[in-house]
Order: C-alpha cells, then sequence, then structure tokens
C-alpha cells in the first residue's frame, strides 16, 4: 500500500485529478446544507447573470438557481456512476471468469452473449433500454451497467485465461481446492488492478451516458442533473450562455478529473509500464 | 600495439541508484586472442552478459554505463567510440549470437533478407552477389537445403535451425569476434552438441576469437581454450582450461566445480517389491476438437503420450527423461491428473485414478504430490508463504492451527527460517521459492512426489542444494519419486531408475547404471553421447559439500 501511493504521488497529473475530485465530492456531500431548497424550486428573477440578482451562476429561464443545480447535480452523477460502474464491474466478473477459467463451450456461450451486447452502439442501446423502462433513476442505472459490463469481462477473461494455466493455479489443484476457490481466493486477486483501472475509468463513461441520456430529456425529471440543466439551457445558448456553460463545464472538469486518477492508477498497478518514459 | 585482439582493462560498469549493487562490474580485465576461446561463466547475476554487452556498445544507457576502464578493440577504445564507428564494428568486426534465436530474429523478415541486410548496410555488392554469399553461408553452418532456408520464417525453423541461421548472420562478414551469450541453453542437448561443434569448426576456418558466456561447466569443458570465473561482478579466477577446471584456486570457483552433478549413476539400491504406483498403457493426444457448433476444420492431432507403461516401488525415484516435446510434463501432468488421459491406467493401491472424478478425486490427491519447475510461476504472488504451505491440509479438513503448525515444522525440514510464514512469496530468491514449493508439496504427508525439471530454473550452486535437500526427505519420508529432468547429470545424480521417452513413448527403461553403462536404443545413445564435457569428470569432492 505504502509502495502504492508512493508510485501514484509520482504521477502529479493523477494527483491534481485526485484533489478535484475530492472537491467535486465535497460539493455533492455539502450541497444539502448550501442550497437547502430544492433545485427545481424557482429562487428569483429569470434569466439573471452570474452575479446578479443573488445568483453566484446565473439562473435559467424559469429562474432555477444554476449553482444549485450543480451542485445537486454532482450528487447523481457521482452517484449513478458509482454503482452503475460497481455493478458492471460484478456482472464482467462473473462472467469473464466463468469463460476465462472453463473455456471450451462454457467460454464460447458466454462469450457469444458478450458479444450480442457489444454490437449494438452502447449510447443508442442505452437510450433504448431507458425509453422502454420508462425514464427513471433505477432505469437508468440498468441501462449504464448493461452497456459496459462487457469491457469488463473481456478483461477478467483475458486475464484469468493467462493465469489458470498458471503454476500456482496447477498447484492448488494437486491439493484438491474446488474450483470456486480457486478463481475467487487465488486468480481474482492476481486480476485486481487492471479491474480497478478499468473501473475507474468506467465511472467517467457513466458520468457521460447519464449527462447525454438527461439532455435528451431522458433523464429522471425527479432529479436534478448536469445534463438535464445543459438539456435546459440549450434552446437559450445565445442569450443565456451560462445556462449551458457551467454544468458543462462541471462534466468536463470532473470526467477529467476521473480520467487522470485512473491513468495513475494504470501506473501505479502496472509496474512494467513504469518505465516507459 | 599488441597481438591481442580484444583487451578489457579494469573495466568498471555502474547499475542506477537503488539497484543490489553499485557496478555490475567491478575491476573486470579480460584478454582475447585470434582463433581463441574464452569463456566466461558465472551465476545468473554476476555481469557476464552485461560485460558482453559493454563490448558491442550495446548497454542500455543511461541507466547502466561504463565509467571507467577500457574496452580495447585492435588497440581502438570502444567507450570513446562515436555511434557511427560503432555501427561500423557490429556485425562487420564484432558479432554476436543471443540465447534465444526466436526473439533475436525478425519474426515478419526472412531468414534470406535478414541475411541480406548484413551485407546491405556493411558492404557494396551487386544482389546476385549478396544471394549467393548467404546461400554460401546457410551451406557453412550445415542447415539443409539452402534455398528453402532463404525464404523460410524464423518460425518455420526447428530452434536448432534457427541458431545455426543466427551464427551464419554473425559470420556474414567474418567478423573478427564473436560474442555467444549462453547460445545453446535454450537448446536440447543433442542440438546443443551439434551447435558447439559448428561454433568450434567455424572458428577454425574464420580464426575468429569467440567470447563464450555460459553458465555450465560441461559445455565449457568442451569448447574451451582458457576460462574466466566471474561473481558478483568480479573475476575471480583466471586461467586455461585445464588450470581452472582440475585445479581451481579460488574457493569461489571450487564451489561451483563441485556443484557440477557428475556424469556417474549414483549406486544401486536395493528395490523394494512394494508397488505404489502402476501406469499401464497410457495415451494422451492434444487437439483433433471442432470448434464451435462443429463448423470450421478439425485442429491437428497431436499424440503427447503413447503407450506408455511406468512402475514405481515404494522408496525409489524414477528419472523420466528426454528432450523438449518429448511428453515428459504431459505424463507427469496425466499421473497427477491436472489433465485428463485419453485411455490407459493409473493405479495407485489397487484404485484406477483415471476413472475417479474431481470429487473423488480429492481425497487421493493427499497420497500424490508436485513439485513444479518454475520458483516464480509456481507461488502465489498474494497468498503469505504459510498460508500457501498450509493451504493443503486445510482443504483436506484440518483445522487452521494444525495446519498452521504444520507449515511450520515444514519451513523447518526445507531448511528455511520460521520467520517466512508470515512473509510474501517476492520477498525470497528462486532457490528458496522452491524450498517453499517443496514444503507446500509435502504439508499433506504424500507418499508419492512428481517433481517436474525442479533444479532447471536454478543455478548450479542452488542446484546442488535442492536436489540434496529432495534426497534427503525421500529418506526420511520413505518417499517415492518421479523425477523429471532433460539433464542426464542430474539424473544420474539423484535417480535408482530411467526412463528414457522420445515422442510420446518409453523407448528405453531400466536401473540407472544399467542404462548409462549400456544403453540399448539409438536415441538413449545419442542423448548420451551428446552430455557435454564427458571427458572431464570434477575432482572427487562429494556434493552437498558445504556451498555458499
Amino acid at each position: 500500500m505504502k509502495e502504492f501511493w508512493s508510485q501514484f504521488q509520482k504521477n502529479k497529473s493523477a494527483l491534481i485529478g485526485l484533489c478535484i475530485l475530492g472537491l467535486v465530492l465535497v460539493m455533492a456531500s455539502v450541497a444539502g446544507f448550501i442550497f437547502p431548497e430544492d433545485p427545481f424550486s424557482l429562487a428569483g428573477q429569470p434569466m439573471s447573470l452570474p452575479g446578479s440578482n443573488g445568483f453566484l451562476l446565473g439562473s435559467d429561464t424559469l429562474g432555477r438557481d444554476v449553482a444549485a443545480g450543480i451542485a445537486h447535480g454532482a450528487k447523481t452523477s457521482l452517484l449513478i456512476g458509482l454503482i452503475a460502474t460497481l455493478a458492471a464491474v460484478f456482472i464482467g466478473i462473473f462472467f469473464g471468469a466463468f469463460a476465462g477459467y472453463y473455456g471450451g463451450y462454457i467460454d464460447s456461450l458466454l462469450m457469444r452473449v458478450t458479444e450480442v451486447f457489444q454490437t449494438i452502439p452502447s449510447f443508442v442501446f442505452a437510450i433504448l433500454l431507458v425509453a422502454i423502462m420508462k425514464p427513471s433513476i433505477e432505469s437508468i442505472v440498468i441501462a449504464i451497467t448493461v452497456v459496459s459490463w462487457p469491457g469488463v469481462a473481456r478483461l477478467v477473461r483475458a486475464e484469468f485465461l493467462s493465469l489458470k494455466n498458471r503454476e500456482f493455479v496447477q498447484a492448488c489443484h494437486t491439493l484438491g481446492m474446488s474450483d470456486m476457490r480457486i478463481m475467487m481466493r487465488e486468480i481474482l486477486p492476481n486480476c485486481l488492478s487492471p479491474i480497478i483501472v478499468i473501473g475507474s475509468l468506467m465511472v467517467a463513461t457513466a458520468i457521460l451516458i447519464e449527462s447525454g441520456l438527461a439532455f435528451l430529456g431522458l433523464g429522471d425529471p425527479n432529479i436534478m442533473s448536469w445534463g438535464f440543466q445543459i438539456g435546459a439551457g440549450r434552446t437559450m445558448l445565445r442569450s443565456a450562455w451560462w445556462v449551458c456553460t457551467f454544468p458543462g463545464v462541471a462534466i468536463l472538469v470532473t470526467v477529467l478529473a476521473i480520467n487522470l486518477v485512473g491513468e495513475g492508477l494504470n501506473d501505479a498497478l502496472n509496474p512494467r509500464l513504469r518505465e516507459r518514459n | 600495439m599488441t597481438d591481442k585482439l580484444l583487451e578489457i582493462n579494469n573495466l568498471y560498469i555502474t547499475l542506477p541508484a537503488g539497484a543490489e549493487r553499485s557496478h555490475a562490474v567491478e575491476d573486470l580485465s579480460l584478454e582475447l586472442s585470434p582463433g581463441e576461446t574464452l569463456c566466461v561463466v558465472g551465476e545468473s547475476g554476476s555481469g557476464k552478459s552485461l560485460s558482453a554487452r559493454a563490448v558491442m556498445g550495446l548497454l542500455p544507457v543511461p541507466h547502466v554505463r561504463a565509467d571507467k576502464g577500457s574496452i580495447l578493440f585492435n588497440g581502438e577504445n570502444i567507450i570513446e567510440a562515436s555511434d557511427s564507428r560503432l555501427r561500423e564494428i557490429r556485425g562487420s568486426e564484432i558479432s554476436m549470437i543471443f540465447q534465444e534465436p526466436m526473439t533475436a530474429l525478425n519474426p515478419v523478415m526472412s531468414i534470406g533478407n535478414q541475411i541480406d541486410e548484413v551485407f546491405r548496410f556493411h558492404v557494396n555488392m551487386s544482389s546476385q552477389q549478396r544471394v549467393s554469399k548467404a546461400l554460401k553461408l546457410l551451406e557453412d553452418v550445415n542447415l539443409p537445403d539452402p534455398q528453402h532456408i532463404m525464404n523460410a520464417f524464423p518460425h518455420q525453423l526447428s530452434g536448432g535451425q534457427r541458431q545455426r541461421a543466427m551464427i551464419a548472420m554473425a559470420l556474414a562478414l567474418s567478423p573478427k569476434i564473436l560474442i555467444a551469450d549462453e547460445p545453446t541453453t535454450a537448446l536440447d542437448v543433442t542440438t546443443q552438441a551439434q551447435i558447439l561443434k559448428l561454433i568450434k569448426d567455424m572458428q577454425g576456418v574464420y580464426n575468429t576469437g569467440v567470447l563464450f558466456i555460459t553458465h555450465d561447466f560441461g559445455v565449457v569443458a568442451d569448447i574451451a581454450d582458457r576460462v574466466a570465473v566471474m561473481q558478483m561482478g568480479k573475476v575471480v579466477e583466471t586461467g586455461s582450461v585445464e588450470a581452472v577446471l582440475n585445479n581451481p584456486q579460488h574457493p569461489y570457483t571450487q564451489a561451483l566445480i563441485a556443484a557440477v552433478p557428475r556424469l556417474q549413476p549414483r549406486p544401486a539400491r536395493p528395490r523394494s517389491d512394494e508397488t505404489v504406483l502402476q501406469v499401464k498403457a497410457l495415451h494422451k493426444t492434444f487437439g483433433g476438437g471442432k470448434s464451435f457448433f462443429g463448423l470450421g476444420k478439425a485442429n491437428r492431432k497431436v499424440e503427447a503420450v503413447k503407450n506408455v507403461e511406468l512402475d514405481l516401488r515404494r522408496g525409489e525415484t524414477l528419472g523420466i527423461v528426454g528432450e523438449s516435446g518429448s511428453g515428459k510434463s504431459t505424463l507427469a501432468r496425466c499421473i497427477i491428473r491436472l489433465m485428463d488421459s485419453n485411455s490407459g491406467q493409473i493405479l495407485i493401491e489397487g484404485v484406477d485414478l483415471t476413472r475417479l472424478g474431481r470429487a473423488a478425486m480429492r481425497p487421493t490427491r493427499r497420497k500424490i504430490q508436485m513439485v513444479f519447475q518454475d520458483p516464480f510461476a509456481s507461488l502465489n504472488p498474494r497468498i503469505k508463504v504459510g498460508d500457501i504451505i498450509a493451504q493443503g491440509p486445510v482443504i483436506q479438513g484440518s483445522s487452521k492451527e494444525e495446519a498452521g503448525a504444520r507449515a511450520r515444522e515444514l519451513l523447518e525440514i526445507v531448511g528455511l527460517d520460521k520467520r517466512a510464514f508470515d512473509r510474501f512469496p517476492h520477498e525470497f530468491s528462486g532457490g528458496q521459492r522452491q524450498r517453499i514449493g517443496i514444503a507446500r508439496s509435502l504439508a499433506l504427508h504424500p507418499e508419492i512426489l512428481i517433481a517436474d525439471e525442479p533444479v532447471s530454473a536454478l543455478d548450479v550452486s542452488i542446484q546442488a542444494q535442492i536436489l540434496s535437500l529432495l534426497d534427503k526427505i525421500r529418506v526420511q519420508m520413505n518417499l517415492s519419486m518421479i523425477f523429471i529432468t532433460h539433464d542426464l547429470r542430474v539424473a544420474a545424480q539423484v535417480c535408482d531408475r530411467l526412463a528414457v521417452m522420445r515422442y510420446g513413448e518409453v523407448v528405453e527403461s531400466g536401473a540407472t547404471e544399467i542404462v548409462f553403462a549400456n544403453p540399448q536404443h539409438e536415441y538413449t545413445q545419442a542423448l548420451l553421447a551428446a552430455v557435454p564435457g564427458q571427458g572431464w569428470q570434477p575432482n572427487e569432492v562429494h556434493i552437498s559439500a558445504n556451498i555458499g
């Protein structure tokens, strides 16, 4: 752990990313205290410029506070990103582990199923799923999970394929260890590093998909999110630039920060890549 | 000016900060005359390969560089030579062959093109001249059908053929010095003998000075004129091959030579009447399956184990010897049921293992255990040593405390400190890891131990220690052992009986002494004839004599 941290620290951009991510987290957790009112409530004069009429970042066409929306939206984005990623990683490990470990027909079957999910462009597929299930926060999480697990499955399968023939795994067979225990206790811990890396990057993708869905009007109508704000301000882009711009910057900065952290994790966890510069 | 081709004077090569030691090579002085073969011998990490790279100007600068001393090639200091001058020297005046020809050759270029490149970069010749010269070279290194080899790609050739092609490339411009970095380590013993002879012959024709790097004293005895022994970056002894091999002065050289297994079978011991393992008419084929939905063409079928019969008695060590691809590892994995055999019987105490399902097999697992080849791949890097050893008993139903106590006891038996219990595998050296692997295999009180090349990844002094450890526990626990090896010297040392395998078949079996003294099958004869360094026997020093 100590060694990991000292490696991670060497990557300055990853540290910056971590700081930004920390700020976003703080913003999400204190949103309720700073903006105790519902972000959907009409707080004052519509179309106020940033800094005027008591609006830090201005207000939109209906007089909703953009700053309050961003703070509350951070919670939505991070939560959806995290839950969807965890679910996708879990399903991906399950499929990948069985396919890679058993090989043969099980592998062929599971991988063909995975390919079915991969052939449909992921964003179109997510739109389709949300449209079928009715827009709500649950359906968005499900849609994001469904489109993002195949990547994890492929990665885990490749790792299991290469690890299952290692001598230490064979030694476990000769001791009479059960398959489940070999998979969970022996092989899985050895492929955690790439899973953590891909997982961190998936959080960023999930946030983007969620914003995209909300922008198209497929977000949960009762929950404030960055994509919803952009979608609401889109028609007014020339007369009220601030309504779209600030949520957009929030998405950009958050996704960038998560990507930087993910890359830092990759450098720190994959010793072979460390020496590349 | 001297008549020496190469003179290395007081060379120091620094390692980057944070490495195990500050210098890879310290105060190295060597010299090489035309037509002479100088063998540099040492264990892994002794700095022998880096020294060779320094001569080629191929050190991985700026991390590793020569900071003191000189390397004089015909009086010209290579350390100070410019990059363009170095390029001129490399290939045309000093050339190098490597351990693994598959990685040293470019996989997407035909052999002919790769030889052609050497000529194109260094001399001005027409393309017809270049082709005829390349053909001549391939002929010189005894490659069959040179025309065909010219158009072949590296993967289409065998290991020995690739190494011959490498040698042809290296000798293309008749260099004055040939550096050979463990050129035969990756090859089978019969191929090794041919390559060594080839290098010797080529040297006679071109009067080349050969700097030969190896860890194998048998090879040294066969090929060297002079020997330099390296330890931890320093040359501890140099001299003529007779002087160093037969009358070593430095304690390290003495220890190394004492550790070389002697090519003399161990004295026969009375054979027990009790059979612990019997293998009858065992077959194993790979491939031949079809792809998903039965579409596509069937895979190529390979018969890896053909009609093998073995008979292992209590307390004896049965050696399975053969070259790579002979099916000896597959046989071992079939016996221990890591693979399913196609037909035949494996009998332990009258029970046929091949018929047991996974669950039924579990209680029998206890009786038969395995020691693996690669000490770095055979231990899970994420699990503590104590848990690795205790795993087996826990799975078989012991309590955690019992298993832990057993693990500590075993650590002591295999000669490791008890504190090893709470450490991770990466904190140990190769030899120590192999001891941990042995401890793990003993944790279940097995009756049969299968050792698959347990010492082939280890340095010779460590090898001797592990062999004597295996011998000790075999006696102590009355184990029967199947010992798989490609090294006949090792086999002679530890095996009571031998089974010689080729192409999946046992071609000859019998007591080690008898097989060595009077080999019946031509393949056994060829194997025995190819063991390097036959003419030389290490002096009468007993193994396990206090080595490092």
